[in-house]
Order: structure tokens, then sequence, then C-alpha cells
């Protein structure tokens, strides 16, 4: 009674190609895909780019910098890349290192302020220098926490000569001062440090294996210079990231359209009238582009009513990310209906793929806590650029007009998969 | 409902339909192996033929979905396909090609749209089109919904919506109780009375016989006859008739004695082409001394079927 079933169910599930590939492929894809992100991370750990402004110049402060950009974990810039436009670019001032981590080129900004190296070791927070100055970025809350543990390690190990000679200054304060010989032994122990220091291969600094930070003893202040009047710091990250997610698995269902009606003939019968291939797929495409934008409206309106997202003063931003977001969902799905066969294969398809793209570009776990070699791969993602581009609108504030690298790539993608998908759609016009 | 005048606008010829040396190929496949063909406005012609025999490749080629790989086809004069030969042309095909989760009136108001039509004309249209399918009470039903001989009914309706003077119906019946078939004829039959030029394809003789002022009988992609019902079976039997006999006795026996007179054997029933009545005697004198039991008789003129069998040498629904 139960083995006829069975067989004829097995029967069935191996002429179901879409249902193979969900059952056995995609899992397995995502596992490797999973693995590769997340397994890999001990071995890729993603390094933070920082910007560091030395505007106290002083033999402690070109050691800390030194410390910093020997790091393993740190990419440290103290002037912008250059650029055929700027060969020589000038190097940061603590007003532009604010700006680049407002404009989110990077997460944390270091200014070492003039007077720092007179007086570098803070250990009861009683310092009277002023305090390195840390500028962060609310939406990334791991990096300044972890810049603020590498400058204290930078420290310890970058500048012994100078933290040796402050805890002996802070000692014979508080211990009323040393006897001859306990200077001199202390003078042996400095000319030695100053020995180590001058083959920085033999010190421990640059390491990244290196014993952590002991913490504390580098007086800094943190400022958040992006987000720090946000309410709910990544409600406009997680609208993004989920939206689009969900725009492209709309999109591909919607696009599927096409498929039944080539399946049912409704498609040959709109083809033997006025309609061309080409109007057909642009009239499929401006419904998806209009029920992507309707989806993301939909989205952010109840992320503004329920979270308190700022919705409406960055209104004119969101339309133009929107839009083109919708634009290059849209053109993804129907590029993917135009390559299937059956609904069963777009079903498979667009799992393994809006999947992949999902966690790639940033829908499920933010890219800057990736590996860099992830986060460049995410940038063949629509997923990135578009919440690249909603996170410029709400969360750095920023124009219009500074959204058009997002603007100009979701373009061209849109583009280019809608034209490939008028290039394979050929096969529906003639026999 | 008279056909669009606005479809024969600046057409350059009366001739509805004129179809030169049709080559269609499908791989190895030949589908349609050099098929000519003219149509008269306002006649009905049937193309006749069993499954695979070339019929719906030939309306596709017609309505410009199929790429000829030689020949030509014009519609009014003009090149199949053509923006002009859409416009005149109406496509009912075999397959259900509706929106199933649109009600019968939005399938004729997006296929209206599709054509060009717009407002009040739309709006007639689509009501003529409702009436002409009997679907006026359920025009806000879902297709999905609708049973199957509507669903007919409603995929013919799309065919018409823009008024076309030239309809190519392929297998419009196929799958329909006979109620709903006999419906369906009485509406080609009200679209001939309005002087519709209509292609009809079929591998149903009877639909043939009954709706078409002539009949091409299409085999292995050709067209080995094309003429009037009356003349087709003229020329192939003349003023023979055929007789039906059921006989009764052993399976071999029957056969060879079947065999030896001339006849053929269908369903167990053994046919014979005669020249007059005086030869029924005979067979029935020769049926009794060869043993065997005569069970039913009867006479009948011959039809397309007994056409396409003396010319093809198969029965039409192998």
């Amino acid at each position: 009674m139960i083995i006829p079933i069975v067989r004829t169910a097995i029967l069935a599930l191996r002429r179901d190609r879409g249902s193979l590939v969900l059952s056995f492929v995609v899992p397995i894809a995502f596992f490797s895909l999973f693995a590769v992100i997340f397994g890999g991370q001990h071995d890729t750990v993603p390094k933070i780019r920082i910007v560091v402004v030395d505007e106290d110049r002083s033999q402690a402060s070109q050691q800390l910098v030194k410390g910093l950009e020997n790091d393993g974990s740190l990419v440290v810039m103290t002037q912008p890349a250059t650029t055929k436009e700027q060969p020589q670019p000038t190097p940061y001032t603590a007003a532009s290192a604010e700006d680049a981590v407002k404009a989110g080129d990077v997460s944390v900004a270091l200014i070492v302020p003039t007077g720092w190296g007179a007086n570098p070791i803070s250990f009861r927070g009683d310092s009277v220098a002023p305090a390195i100055q840390l500028l962060s970025d609310q939406s990334d809350t791991i990096a300044p926490q972890m810049v603020g543990g590498l400058l204290q390690k930078a420290a310890m190990t970058s500048m012994p000569l100078v933290m040796a000679e402050q805890g002996m200054k802070y000692s014979e304060q508080y211990l009323g001062g040393y006897t001859p010989e306990q200077r001199k032994k202390m003078d042996d122990s400095l000319d030695r440090l100053r020995h180590l220091e001058n083959e920085p291969s033999k010190t421990a600094a640059g390491s990244a294996s290196s014993s952590s930070a002991t913490g504390g003893m580098i007086a800094v202040k943190t400022r958040s210079v992006v987000g720090e009047n946000k309410k709910s710091p990544m409600i406009s990250f997680y609208a993004a990231a989920i939206g689009v997610m969900f725009l492209l698995f709309t999109a591909t269902g919607s696009a599927g359209a096409l498929l039944d009606e080539a399946e049912s003939g409704a498609l040959d019968r709109v083809l033997s009238s006025r309609i061309t291939m080409t109007g057909l797929l642009a009239g499929k495409l401006v419904f998806n582009i209009l029920l992507a934008f309707t989806q993301l409206t939909v989205m952010f309106l109840w992320a503004w009513a329920v979270f308190k997202l700022d919705f409406f003063t960055h209104i004119s931003g969101f339309i133009v990310m929107g839009l083109c977001t919708a634009f290059a969902v849209a053109s993804f799905g129907i590029l993917l209906a135009s390559i299937c066969r059956t609904r069963a294969q777009l079903g498979a398809l667009s799992t393994l793929l809006v999947l992949t793209m999902s966690a790639i570009g940033g829908s499920m776990f933010p890219r800057y806590l990736m590996s860099e070699a992830m986060q460049k791969a995410g940038l063949w993602t629509i997923n990135a650029w578009a919440i690249d581009g909603f996170t410029k609108v709400f969360w750095r504030d920023l124009p219009v007009s500074a959204l058009w690298p997002q603007v100009g790539v979701l373009l061209a993608i849109g583009v280019v998969l809608f034209a490939v998908a008028r290039r394979v759609a050929r096969r529906w016009e003639y026999a | 409902m008279s056909t669009n005048p606005e479809s024969s606008k600046s057409l350059p010829s009366p001739v509805p339909l004129q179809v030169d040396a049709l080559i269609k190929r499908f791989g190895q496949v030949v589908a349609v192996d050099g098929i000519s063909l003219e149509m008269r406005a306002g006649e009905c012609l049937g193309l006749l033929g069993p499954n695979g025999a070339g019929k719906s490749t030939l309306i596709r080629a017609i309505a410009g979905r199929v790429l000829p790989d030689a020949g030509h086809v014009a519609i009014f004069g003009v090149p199949a396909g053509s923006p002009q030969a859409r416009a005149a042309l109406g496509w009912v095909p075999q397959d259900l090609a509706l929106y199933p989760r649109l009600s019968a009136k939005e399938n004729l108001r997006s296929f209206g749209r599709y054509y060009g039509l717009t407002g009040k004309k739309l709006e007639q249209a689509v009501a003529w089109c409702l009436d002409w399918a009997a679907l006026q009470d359920r025009a806000g039903d879902l297709v999905s919904s609708l049973s199957g001989g509507m669903k007919r009914r409603l995929n013919m309706a799309a065919g018409l919506i823009h008024q076309p003077r030239l309809v190519l119906m392929d297998e419009p019946t196929v799958g329909v109780d006979p109620q709903s078939r006999n419906r369906i004829f009485e509406m080609i039959e009200a679209l001939r009375t309005q002087g519709m030029t209509i292609i009809y394809t079929t591998h149903y003789m009877e639909e043939a016989e009954r709706l078409c002022d002539r009949i091409a009988i299409v085999d292995h992609g050709r067209i080995i006859a094309l003429d009037t019902r009356e003349a087709l079976v003229h020329n192939s039997f003349a003023s023979r008739s055929q007789v039906l006999a059921r006989l009764e006795g052993p399976p071999g026996k029957v056969s060879a004695w079947v065999e030896m007179r001339g006849g053929r054997l269908v369903d167990a029933t053994a046919e014979f082409t005669i020249e007059g009545p005086n030869e029924i005697a005979a067979l029935l004198e020769g049926a009794t001394a060869a043993g065997l039991e005569l069970v039913d008789l009867s006479l009948r003129r011959p039809n397309l079927e007994s056409v396409f069998l003396h010319l093809t040498g198969r029965e039409l629904r192998d």
C-alpha cells in the first residue's frame, strides 16, 4: 500500500528539477556561502579603515601613529587616496576627518590634539593634557570599541620609552623620589628601551597577535559625529536591507507572470496584437518598478509610524533611491523570468540568487562586519548599492547630489539587465 | 458586428490570404512542406487533418508567430506579422490564452487595449463579444470560475475583440462537450452570415463539413486536396457509395473475407465501396457462403473521412 505511493512520489520528484534544486543544491549552496562569510572570519579579519590626524607632531604622537599604522587590524589613512584629480592630496585635518566619517568613508577618525605628547598617560583620568578625540559613526557600533582598544595597545607597544618615563614620573610624584642608585638603574633601563625602539622589528608593536590592550592609560574622548541625534540607529539600515531583499523576491515572482502567459498561450496572443516584445517587457518593467517602489514606500512609512524613522525630511532622497532601486530590482526580475523555462526553475533560481545577493550584499548582516574580500564581493549585488544609498539618505543626512555613485550603479544595473532580458526574450518572439 | 474599418485602411489587396510555397522546419521535422493557398473574401476554409499534420504551424505562420524557412504569407497584400496584417487578423489559438485571474470582461478589455481600442469603441466591442459568446451574465466572473465551454467561447471572443476581417480559429472546440460545441458552431455561423473570412482547423470531419465552404486536407505538412466537400468526395469516389456491414464469425475469418472482397475493417465494421446498390446482394451472398453471420448493414455516401482514407491510406484519427 505504502510502497507504490513512495515510488510514485520519488518518480515525480526526479522529474521536478526545481524541487530537486531547492531540496539539495540550495541548502548546500547556502551552507557554503555562510561558511565562507562567517566561518572564514578568523582567517580574514575585516580591517577597520580609520583616519588619523596628528595635530601634536610630538615624538610620542608620531610613535603612536606609527604603532597604529603597524597594526594589522587597521588601515590607517593620514590623507585621502591619490586620484588623477588630486595626485598630491592634502593631509586630513580635524575638520576633513570629521567629514570623512560623516560621508561614510571611514567608521572612525582619531584626532591627536596639540599638547597631547607632553603628558600622554592618564592613569587616573587626571591628565592635564588634552585627550585624543575618537570620532565615530553610530551605525557601526563595533569599530569605535575596537579602535579604542587598539589605541591603548599601540600606546603600550609602540612607545614603551614614553610609557616608562611617564610611569617613573608618576612614581616619583606619588612615592616621593628615587635614591641615586635607583635613578641610575632606571636610566640604564630607559637606555635599553631607547635601543629597542630604534630596532622596531624586535618590539611587539605592529604585531596583530601581540597581547591585548590593557586599556584606559590613554585618555580618549569619544564623540559620535553621525547619528548622534538619531533615536533608532539601525532602523533605516534594516528598512533598506530587508526591503531590498523582499523587493527582489517580489520582482522575480511578479515577472514570473511572463512564464504563465507563455505557458497558457496568452503571450502568443499578446504578441500577435499591436504589442511588440520590447513593448511587452517595458510594460512589465514599469509595473514591477511601481510595485517595488510602492513596497518600499509602505515599508519606510511603517518604519516612520512605528519606529519613528525620520521619513518625511528625507523624502527627496528616498524617492531617488527608491526609484533607482526599484528599477534595478525590476530588471533583475524580468531577466530571471526571461532566462527560466518554467515557474519551478524560476522559483529555484530566484531563491538561490536572491538569498546569495542578500547575504553578500548586506541584507542579512552588515557588510562592514564582513571581511574585505566579502565587502568587495558585495559590490556586485543590488542590495549593497541600495543599502549604501539609503544609509546615505537616512543615516548620514547627505543631500541627493551625494547619491550619484549609488544612483549611477543602480541605473546601470537596471539598463544592462533589461537589455540582456530583451535579448534572451527573443526566444518568445518567433518559432 | 461589422469588421473594423480601421483594420482595412490602406490594405493593398482584397485577397484576405495568400500563402505561397510555405516551408517551415523544426530541426529535422518538416512541419509545413511547400503549402500554397489563396482565400476568397467571406469564405470559410477548413483545414482538416490529423494531429501533427501541420495545421497549427500553418496557422501560426499566418498569424506571424512562426518565421517561415521559405515562402511567403500575405494578409490583404501585406506580409504576415506586419502591423497592418496584425490589425486585420484575429487569432483564436488552440490553448486557452486568457488571464485566469481576470474576469471575462477584464480579459476582453485587456486584449482590446492591446489592439489599440479605447473609450466607447472598446466598450462597444466588449459588449458585442460578450453578447456573441453568450457570456453577458458571467461578464464579471473570473475566468478560473467559468466552465470549459465558457472559457472556449471567451477565448474565441478575445480573438475577435478588434473586429478583424480575417479570423484564424485553431481547433476551437477541443475538449468541450457536445452542447458547448453546438453553441460554438452557432457563433461561427453567425460570423459567416456577416461575411467574415474564416480559417478553421479541425480534425473532426463533421465540423469541417458543417462550417466550411472549402476544405483543405492537410497531411505531413502538405495540402493533398483542396475543394468543396462535394467536389472532394466526387473526385475521390465519383458516384460510388459505401456499405458498412457488421459481421459475426471467427475474427481471422472475418478479416480475411473482408480483405478478399476489397473492403477494410474499422472498429469491427467492414467497409466496402460499391458502384451501385446491386452489389449489396452479392456481398450478402458472399458473406453467407463464407459462413459469416450478418448482424447489421447500412449504405452511405462517402464522407471526408473516406476521402482522407482514400488519399492517404490512413484514417483521419490515426
